[in-house]
């Protein structure tokens, strides 16, 4: 085994490797318009304004060229994407085995190792001028496929800008990305306010960082400059085979626009809100799942639960925030704010389609129900020293305002996360992407560990290989 | 707050951490070492702004780079796939002018290139970048060829005001369409099928195809009837499409205009009174 001195050098020398000429490889839009990553990059994957604008055109650069008639015939518009690490997380309290019982005690618990992380199979483009797809198979490391995103958009109707029109499962028109998101760990891989819900809560429908089943109305100017997007979504997390309510909705609005201030750069400003509701109240069915082998013969275990799609009694939610993207020569700054309101009944524990609490006839709240309410931010900065390397940063907090029930601490279910990575990319140029990966993420929240209820704590080192073919 | 992390994570002692960050800062060294810099502070002035080429290295490294090479030679890594092929900025030759064929064009037209794009080819609008980024990168692509030391831009051409489009005006711009041979490389019908089409080459001698009224909706340096105008008024340097200005009168220019607008998959007005006209006994 090499000493840890020799191992360094190995490891400088693998780096000085880095430093050597660029080789070839193709993603599907650099290679169809022989553009380097970093000209719709800021850094792969966030966007910068460049290839916001390319990604609101329909995939588009409208120039001329963007049919596939205009493609030489092998031309066939994949990406794969895949990050071998190696990581070692950490959680504080987790729910243990005891020679008294099951799960009645807490041990933190770190491991570490090599891994993978999921398989992102990209593929979009245009069908045809102005008709633009996008279609992703999305695996988990142990190659379990999904389909994390499947949509055709109609782009420039009637020649105009301003109307687009998408119908399948996307993103939300998240200004700030978290599909593009540039770290990459268990814990620093998300925006939490995304995805925040209240200790107990039952509403999971209004993640707006999931991408959603339904139909987009989005506009923009020819520069770019503003844009507006409305969008109708099935309150289903974006589940598909209507796996939740039977006839629920939500709604999701952006509007933001960028200012020109010179020197500085474009600084660009904006809001977004979601609306919706999602069902509490579901129809129920019994299946035996087996029988207890204690028994003999043994006895069939009968389990109750809610019926897919049979979803009804809507409850209200929303999420509602200001966004900023903002640059200082080569530090960039977004900012995201958060406020959440969900109704009584999701802060009771009921909603959560078909595996959850069943608001059933004459279920009334418990007393001392009340809506919770919460408040979050994150401020996340870049410094691009080039396009080749970028070093990021963002803290992350979220501060309950109402708990759902009036004897919960003031601060259960508060939530603070940090998070300091690095991106170096040596190969990036018109036919692929390959970045070096170091992260550090650290999550706490507050009175929501198990067994003990008190505060979890969960962190997660990483350096890993993100690389897209 | 941090100290509230459970001890198991203070596993990054001090020295180890300077060691990593050692390594860290290697492939900054590497990338400082490939920094090209201008070989001169070049200034471009695009009405009050003032863009410095010393200020869009990193924009041109970023967005430019891969079609147009490092050198500005248009060698880029993309080149060898790209028809047309990209502008070679050490020649200083630029289809899209508002001056004389064979002189230079002046900072606003090179601005308004970038902003524009260029139809048809790989060159897309950088519309989305600042005013005074798109004013830097004007001056840095100035800082390829000696020639802007050495010459002045020519004086843009003088665009007279437009007519009024009339049925006789577009029928005069068909027969001078005739009459000055256009069709022999755009066709009879403006298809881009003339005779002379397969043999056209560029200044450096690659194959190039004209283009194709019928079929393009957007003219490379433009889209508006002045845009038209200027381009066969002084011609899209390095390419066979010559400069009218001193065989073609502004007013017949203007009836060339006038018809070449017919022929496009636009609803023009040209288009209209073509057709009322036609229908007329």
């Amino acid at each position: 085994m090499p000493s840890p001195r020799k191992a360094g050098w190995w490891f400088v020398a693998i780096v000085l490797l880095g430093c050597a000429p660029q080789a070839h490889a193709i993603p599907a839009f650099a290679r169809k318009y022989g553009m380097r990553c970093s000209a719709c990059h800021e850094a792969w994957p966030m966007l910068n304004a460049f290839g916001q604008k390319f990604k609101d055109n329909g995939y588009q650069l409208l120039n001329g060229r963007d049919a596939p008639i205009w493609q030489n015939p092998s031309y066939w518009p994949v990406t794969f994407r895949i990050t071998p690490v190696w990581h070692r997380e950490s959680d504080s309290q987790v729910a243990v085995n005891t020679s008294s019982g099951t799960n009645n005690g807490a041990a933190q618990i770190a491991s570490s190792g090599f891994d993978l992380s999921g398989l992102d199979f990209h593929t979009g483009g245009t069908i045809e001028k102005n008709i633009s797809f996008y279609v992703l198979p999305s695996s988990d490391s142990t190659g379990a496929f999904h389909f994390e995103t499947v949509m055709a958009r109609f782009d420039n109707l009637a020649g105009n800008s301003w109307l687009n029109v998408k119908l399948g499962k996307f993103e939300l028109d998240n200004l700030v990305s978290e599909k593009r998101i540039l770290t990459l760990s268990n814990d620093g891989g998300v925006y939490q306010i995304y995805h925040f819900i209240p200790p107990g809560d039952g509403n999971v429908f209004g993640q707006i960082g999931d991408n959603q089943l339904g139909v987009e109305l989005m506009g923009h100017s020819v520069d770019d400059r503003t844009r507006y997007s409305a969008a109708l979504i099935s309150s289903n997390d974006g589940n598909v085979n209507l796996s939740a309510g039977a006839n629920s909705y939500s709604g999701f609005f952006t509007f933001s626009h960028a200012f020109d201030t010179g020197k500085l750069g474009l600084q660009r400003f904006g809001a977004y809100a979601m609306v919706g509701e999602a069902a509490t109240v579901y129809a129920t069915s019994t299946t035996a799942t087996g029988g207890i082998a204690t028994t003999n013969p043994p006895a069939p275990v009968f389990v109750t639960s809610p019926i897919g799609g049979s979803g009804i009694g809507n409850k209200p939610f929303q999420r509602e925030g200001f966004v900023g993207i903002f640059y200082l020569s080569k530090v960039s700054v977004q900012v995201v704010t958060q406020h959440g309101w969900d109704s009584a009944w999701f802060g009771a524990g009921y909603g959560q389609g078909s595996s959850g609490f069943n608001n059933s006839s004459g279920t009334t709240l418990p007393a001392g129900s009340r809506a919770p309410s919460w408040n979050g931010a994150f401020v996340e900065t870049h410094y691009i020293w080039s396009p080749q390397l970028v070093f990021i940063q963002r803290s992350e907090w979220v501060r309950m305002s109402q708990q759902a029930q009036a004897a919960s601490a003031s601060s259960l279910g508060n939530l603070d996360a940090y998070t300091v990575a690095c991106r170096w990319y040596p190969i990036m140029n018109s036919r692929a992407g390959l970045a070096l990966h170091p992260e550090y993420s650290w999550v706490r929240q507050i009175g929501t560990a198990p067994v003990t209820g008190a505060n979890l704590e969960t962190s997660s080192l990483m350096i890993g290989v993100d690389f897209a073919f | 707050m941090r100290s509230r992390i459970h001890p198991n994570l203070n596993f990054f002692p001090a020295r180890r951490f300077a060691g990593v960050f050692a390594l860290a800062m290697i492939p900054l060294l590497c990338w400082g070492q490939t920094q090209q810099r201008p070989s001169t502070a070049i200034e471009s002035h695009i009405g009050n702004l003032t863009g410095h080429a010393r200020n869009a290295q990193g924009t041109y490294r970023r967005y430019c780079v891969g079609c147009h090479g490092k050198q500005g030679d248009g060698e880029g890594e993309n080149a060898q796939w790209i028809d047309p092929k990209p502008r070679d900025f050490t020649l200083a030759r630029y289809k899209c002018r508002s001056t004389p064929t064979g002189t230079l064009p002046t900072d606003q037209d090179l601005y308004d290139s970038i902003g524009r794009g260029l139809n048809a080819s790989n060159m897309p609008s950088w519309n989305t970048l600042t005013r005074q980024e798109r004013a830097d990168l004007v001056a840095f692509v100035k800082h390829f060829s000696a020639r802007w030391q050495n010459e002045k831009p020519g004086t843009p051409i003088s665009i007279p005001p437009q007519p009024e489009a009339t049925a006789d005006r577009i029928n005069n711009g068909r027969e001078l369409y005739q009459k000055l041979q256009c069709w022999k490389c755009h066709g009879l019908d403006g298809r881009s099928k003339g005779p002379d089409a397969a043999t056209l080459a560029d200044d450096q001698d690659r194959p190039i195809k004209p283009f194709n009224f019928v079929e393009e909706s957007r003219f490379k340096c433009g889209a508006t009837n002045a845009d038209l105008y200027k381009i066969f008024m002084t011609g899209l340097d390095g390419t066979p499409m010559p400069a009218y200005i001193d065989t073609v009168k502004p007013e017949e220019a203007w009836d060339l205009v006038f018809y070449l607008r017919t022929l496009q998959p636009l609803r023009t007005r040209e288009k209209q009174i073509q057709m009322s006209s036609s229908k007329q006994p």
